[in-house]
């Protein structure tokens, strides 16, 4: 028996109905998939012979925990000439206190390299 | 010999008649390796080759570990699998080419060795694939199962009412994904809602897309508009990836970013486009692609598209680059990757030259064989016109029958779409009008119903368009407000498909590769739908239902169709009169029937009734002073024999041979039956002129003189082609009435 399906907010799918919306029960949040539900399609894409795409949705679980805006905030940082080496490692050294320590390698591989190739603000 | 050119400024006519044809308005390009314009390779593609160690790869197709570019420095750190690189980079490139065509030589396996394969390599192997065996590839390495294919839906003003009938009918017509863009950034919001709507009264489980700039796209995504994403898009170098503001770790970031959020994505390359920007540093267009691919899998993106793209004309102006935009869709598919098949930029002025770009990918089946079929007609798909356009969805749908393969389309019937077309605009007014986004009178809803394009709906008020956008995006509308408003209004249909939709975001499940929604909302992709093809016999197979909606083509008809269509013009003349005699007078002459004449068959093949073709020919006997009368054989639908026999019943030794269909000959009684003295053999673009003609032709012959001959009309159409079917349905109907019995005389009372 797999678990019964979630949304990150705790919702489970089955009440994610018209009627709920119908009464006023939902918001965005319940629409949000679970970091477990992503770790376990890595799983599956890792089967299939595609450990990077497992990798994306790995990272993917980590990012469930921030919100819109510093998504969008973050993938702004990484863009190029937008950040200092320094800016880069510091958002690296903050994600991995906060959990996110695929998204720190990111990160990190991009300060390294930025500078190297000219790319760093 | 030596022949001398002539010198003359001005080309035959012969030449000149060359130039006029469409595909001369056809960019053609010198390859030119300088300026990146060659496809398959280049001589300053680098030599395949990897070095790993201690489990690293420090060199990667020729450049030392510190001289990587960022892209190189993104594959060789997360692309390559270094368990199998040495493996994959020792078989020879022929070896390599024959696995991906052997049928018994399995994916799976083509996918863990090319894990391992650099990009020059894969290059270098797609390089020497020959256009059958890409189609051969194609069959065998792409991802899911069961063909797929893409809409784009848009148009020049952004009308929602417009957009959203589009959409609905694109979803009823098969199409799994829906991309829709904007003329006017700000709209965006404005369109994804539409679409949104629109689809979900075309069919379930349609996905949804509406591209424009990274960060927005992003923002309808999380708010639920949007279902998907593509536009994210991949460089082949450093420099021209740079310039499009991303790099490949601001890249692998957004595409997680989709997954947190349930959002399917694949990211956009394709040959052409960094020659296009002057940065294709010498390199092949393959080449380039390769590393676009690479990359793309090296992020963790499930999907690509590619196979030229914005560029794809660029591909298509150089030798072979047609082929290499295949090679670079066969490519993903070997990446173990969804592809999405571009074909989604008008690539040629020519018919036939954009259709030969087309038509191998359909024909081995693509995840998605269009990254865009521009489902709206040319001039309203603001991404440019697709190869293949609203202009073109029949010439699509009978391409499947013709070769029966399954393209995803399938036909609907009129009244079908009429439906789902009024569903989405009034779905879309209530939406609008109950969230207070604009409103919209019932007239617009009746024009847009009935619009084949932006041009046929009067003019839009473009600026309620961007105030209801405005307010989407400032009042923070998202998914569930658009769900409520659809259930408040009645549209219960639509808001649980919707509803549907965003629940299917908890499971994941469309993240993995090549991931649809069949229209009972089961996902079909590599997971759940894998394509086992091993040879004949194996693979897609559609199933008979499916196989029945590409055959059933609403042009198709039976010889019952046609039968009801002759009845329609059934009339009570050319009654029998009982057996025909032999005449004596000499200048009588028999017009010779079929035996279906009178009967069943009322109509030509040319428009005219079978009665007033009668009165011609006796009107031409009568200029003449002959007296024709009428006599129906039943004895032979021949027409050779139809005349002989009225020659020989005639008092005049000639008679007229007239088909229900309309072919007519004169006869003589003293010639073999399949000699004749004139015939008119394409009933289709026979004229009363002519037939009467031929009524005073065979006139003459009976007064012994030697007429000049009734010449066939001549006609450049595919004649032939268009009138086939009724050709045999109406001689079918003819047999159906041999009997054997004798020749009856028939009444030419009321004719002319």
């Amino acid at each position: 028996m797999s678990e019964p399906l979630v949304a990150r907010s705790g919702r489970p799918a089955d009440e994610l109905t018209v009627d709920a919306v119908r009464a006023g029960l939902l918001e965005i949040n319940d629409l949000r998939i679970h970091p477990d539900v992503l770790c376990r399609q890595a799983e599956v894409a890792e089967s299939l012979g595609n450990p990077q795409l497992g990798e994306n949705f790995r990272r993917a679980a980590e990012m469930t925990q921030l919100d819109d805006d510093e998504v969008l905030s973050l993938y702004e940082a990484l863009r190029p000439h937008r950040s200092t080496p320094d800016e880069l490692l510091g958002l690296a050294t903050s994600l991995a206190e906060r959990g996110l320590p695929r998204c720190a390698r990111l990160f990190e591989e991009a300060a390294e390299v930025y500078e190297r190739r000219g790319l760093s603000a | 010999m030596e022949h001398q050119s002539e010198s003359t400024d001005r080309p035959v006519g012969r030449v000149r008649f060359m130039d006029l044809q469409r595909v001369n308005l056809d960019g053609f390009a010198v390859e030119d390796v300088e300026l990146g314009l060659v496809a398959l390779h280049s001589p300053h593609d680098p030599e395949p080759e990897v070095t790993i160690t201690d489990g690293r790869v420090v060199s990667l197709d020729g450049v030392d570990e510190a001289a990587f570019d960022a892209i190189d420095a993104y594959i060789a750190r997360h692309g390559i699998d270094v368990d199998v690189a040495e493996e994959a980079m020792a078989l020879d490139t022929l070896t390599w080419a024959s696995h991906l065509v052997t049928p018994q030589f399995s994916r799976a396996e083509v996918v863990r060795l090319a894990a391992g394969a650099t990009p020059a390599k894969l290059a270098q192997v797609l390089a020497i694939l020959t256009p059958g065996e890409l189609v051969m590839a194609m069959t065998k390495m792409r991802s899911r199962r069961t063909p797929s294919n893409q809409a784009h839906v848009t148009n020049r003003l952004d009308d929602p009412l417009l957009l959203a009938s589009d959409a609905a009918t694109a979803a009823a017509f098969g199409f799994r994904e829906i991309e829709t863009t904007v003329p006017v950034l700000a709209d965006a919001p404005s369109n994804a809602l539409a679409c949104l709507i629109g689809a979900a009264a075309g069919s379930p489980g349609v996905l949804m897309q509406c591209s424009v700039e990274e960060a927005l796209e992003l923002q309808l995504g999380m708010r639920g508009l949007t279902s998907y994403a593509e536009t994210i898009s991949l460089y082949g170098t450093e420099q021209v990836f740079v310039d499009g503001d991303d790099t490949p770790w601001s890249k692998a970031f957004l595409t997680s970013a989709y997954a947190s959020r349930g959002m399917k994505m694949r990211v956009s390359s394709g040959g052409g486009a960094e020659a296009l920007m002057a940065g294709a540093e010498r390199r092949s267009m393959l080449y380039l692609e390769a590393r676009c691919v690479a990359l793309a899998r090296a992020i963790g993106a499930q999907g690509v598209q590619n196979g030229g793209i914005d560029a794809a004309s660029v591909a298509g102006s150089v030798p072979r680059g047609v082929r290499s935009l295949m090679a670079e869709n066969v490519m993903v598919m070997m990446r173990n990757l969804e592809s999405c098949s571009g074909n989604d930029a008008l690539m040629s002025e020519s018919d036939m030259r954009r259709t030969s770009r087309t038509l191998p990918i359909v024909l081995a089946g693509s995840d998605f064989s269009f990254s865009g079929f521009g489902f709206i007609q040319r001039y309203d798909n603001m991404f440019g016109p697709s190869n293949f356009n609203a202009e073109d969805i029949d010439d699509f749908l009978i391409m499947q029958r013709d070769w029966g393969v399954d393209g995803g389309l399938r036909t609907v019937p009129p009244a079908t779409i009429a439906a789902v077309r009024r569903q989405a605009a009034e779905a879309t007014r209530a939406v609008y009008g109950h969230l207070g986004l604009a409103d919209f009178t019932e007239e617009q809803v009746e024009l847009a119903v009935d619009a084949a394009g932006s041009k046929d709906i009067g003019p839009t008020d473009t600026l309620a368009v961007l105030s209801a956008a405005r307010a989407i995006s400032e009042t923070g509308i998202n998914v569930l407000d658009v769900i409520g408003a659809l259930d408040e209004c009645g549209f219960s249909v639509e808001s649980e498909r919707i509803m549907a939709m965003a629940r299917a975001r908890l499971s994941g499940d469309y993240l993995q590769t090549a991931a649809i929604f069949d229209e009972n909302m089961a996902v079909l992709s590599m997971v759940t739908d894998p394509n086992d093809y091993s040879g004949p016999g194996t693979g897609y197979v559609p199933t008979a239902e499916r196989q029945q909606e590409i055959d059933a083509v609403r042009q198709a008809r039976s010889v019952d169709d046609l039968r009801a269509e002759q009845a329609i013009h059934a009339s009570s003349l050319l009654g029998a009169l009982g057996s025909a005699t032999p005449g004596t007078d000499p200048r009588d002459v028999v017009i010779g029937l079929s035996p279906a004449v009178g009967r069943d068959i009322w109509r030509t093949l040319s428009g005219q009734l079978v009665v007033d073709v009668v009165g011609e020919l006796l009107a031409g006997l009568e200029e003449e002073g002959c007296v024709g009368r009428l006599v129906r054989f039943n004895h032979t639908v021949d027409l050779g024999q139809i005349g002989l026999a009225a020659a020989r019943l005639a008092g005049s030794g000639i008679g007229i041979g007239l088909q229900g269909k309309g072919t007519a000959l004169i006869h003589r009684r003293d010639l073999a039956p399949l000699a004749n003295l004139e015939l008119y053999s394409t009933a289709p673009v026979v004229t009363p002129e002519l037939y009467r003609l031929l009524g005073a032709n065979a006139g003459r012959h009976a007064k012994g003189m030697t007429p000049d001959p009734a010449r066939n009309p001549y006609t450049d159409e595919a004649i032939e082609a268009r009138y086939h079917t009724k050709v045999i349905a109406l001689v079918a109907l003819e047999r159906l009435r041999v009997d054997g019995s004798g020749p009856e005389a028939l009444s030419m009372e009321g004719i002319r």
